[in-house]
């Protein structure tokens, strides 16, 4: 068959959502956050959700993050986007606010605000891409970062003696009864991705019905900060990250229910 | 017995030749480009666009949207 024959606008079945401009993004290749923006991009347009949508952008990679999703923004502080949000939230009570956070301004400066934004129960969608370090800054290690894991300041591996162990930050928020749903997701295969755009269809609903604090952390990549290609990071990570930040739901209840874990 | 068809538009400039869609294609239907865009990178295309069936993984995992997917049902 001819491929000309296949390319016809009725047989179209994946392409860009209208919600994503046309800024190429800044991000290395490969990068998991380009995925994740992605995702959020359909959902905001496949939910009706463009006029009512405010996202507060982090300090770290994903800073212009406002750059390529067509909705409200608004920039924060390193680690205080859910104080932010929190504001927003509750100052615009039928908009739908999200946060969007790396391992170093979530679980590193900013784990007073997530914490106790998660424990108030805010009405917000909190998305955290866990890479394992700071990728922007070139490369420092993270509360997340794995054990005898190779960063610019562990460059003999982390040395739990020394730098503390790796931090499951999530595992924490789903003890807090202000938090409804947590879930640990990834990006790094087409069903991975797949399955991350149900569970923040999910937490973006939650927020809706003004059920508190949804949680979605993503275990991510970062190719350049690893020294490694976009497959191999993949891999490292299917190897190394998940068997310590295993996937799946924590906690899906009612806001002011306490975690079973 | 109803078969698909498929086939991807790649855009070729915005491509970054990270390969994550050739590792995610199940029927190896990808390649990366020997030449490259304006920008330097060795751009992904269809090398074997008879094994193509529009599953569309190469299109969710892209971190750059760059891949446009269509199918078609033949007898
Ligand atoms: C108050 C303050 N302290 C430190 C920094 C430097 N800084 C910028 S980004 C960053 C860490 C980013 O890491 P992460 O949140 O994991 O994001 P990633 O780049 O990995 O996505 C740091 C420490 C800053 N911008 N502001
Ligand atoms: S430094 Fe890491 S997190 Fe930042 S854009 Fe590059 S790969 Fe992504
Ligand atoms: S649509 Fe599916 S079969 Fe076709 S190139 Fe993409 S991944 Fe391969
Ligand atoms: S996933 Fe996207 S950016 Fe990466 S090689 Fe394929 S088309 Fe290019
Ligand atoms: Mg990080």
């Amino acid at each position: 068959m001819d491929i000309n024959e296949i390319i016809k606008p009725e047989n179209l079945v994946y392409d860009k959502s209208a919600v994503l401009n046309d800024d190429v993004m800044h991000y290395c290749p490969g990068c998991t956050h380009g995925v994740v923006h992605k995702i959020m991009a359909e959902l905001i347009e496949e939910m009706g959700l463009q006029e009512k949508t405010v996202g507060i952008a982090p300090v770290g990679c994903a800073v212009f993050a406002y750059n390529y999703i067509d909705i409200d923004w608004q920039e924060a502080a390193h680690g205080r986007a859910p104080a932010v949000a929190t504001g927003v939230a509750r100052l615009h009570p039928d908009n739908f606010v999200f946060t969007y956070q790396g391992d170093g301004d979530l679980a590193s400066i900013g784990t007073a605000e997530i914490m106790h934004a998660c424990n108030r129960g805010e009405n917000i969608l909190v998305i955290f891409i866990n890479n394992g370090i700071y990728g922007m800054t070139g490369g420092q290690m993270a509360p997340t970062t794995l054990e005898g894991m190779v960063t610019s300041t562990t460059p003999n591996g982390r040395n739990v003696d020394l730098n503390g162990y790796p931090m499951k930050i999530t595992n924490l928020i789903a003890q807090l009864p202000g938090t409804s749903y947590v879930t640990r997701q990834a990006a790094h295969t087409a069903n991975a991705a797949r399955k991350l755009k149900r569970s923040l269809k999910k937490a973006i609903q939650n927020v809706l019905d003004k059920k508190g604090t949804s949680f979605v952390e993503v275990v991510s990549t970062c190719n350049s900060g690893w020294k490694m290609t976009p497959v191999a990071a993949n891999n490292w990570m299917t190897e190394n990250m998940l068997p310590y930040y295993p996937l799946g739901d924590m906690k899906d209840s009612e806001k002011g229910e306490h975690s079973e874990n | 017995m109803a078969k698909v068809k498929g086939a991807v538009v790649v855009d070729k400039e915005g491509c970054k030749g990270c390969s994550l869609c050739v590792e995610a294609c199940p029927h190896d239907v990808l390649a990366l480009h020997k030449e490259v865009n304006s920008k330097g990178y060795h751009y992904s295309f269809m090398e074997n666009p008879d094994e193509c069936i529009g599953c569309a993984n190469c299109g969710v995992v892209c971190p750059d949207t760059c891949i446009t997917i269509y199918r078609v049902k033949v007898s």
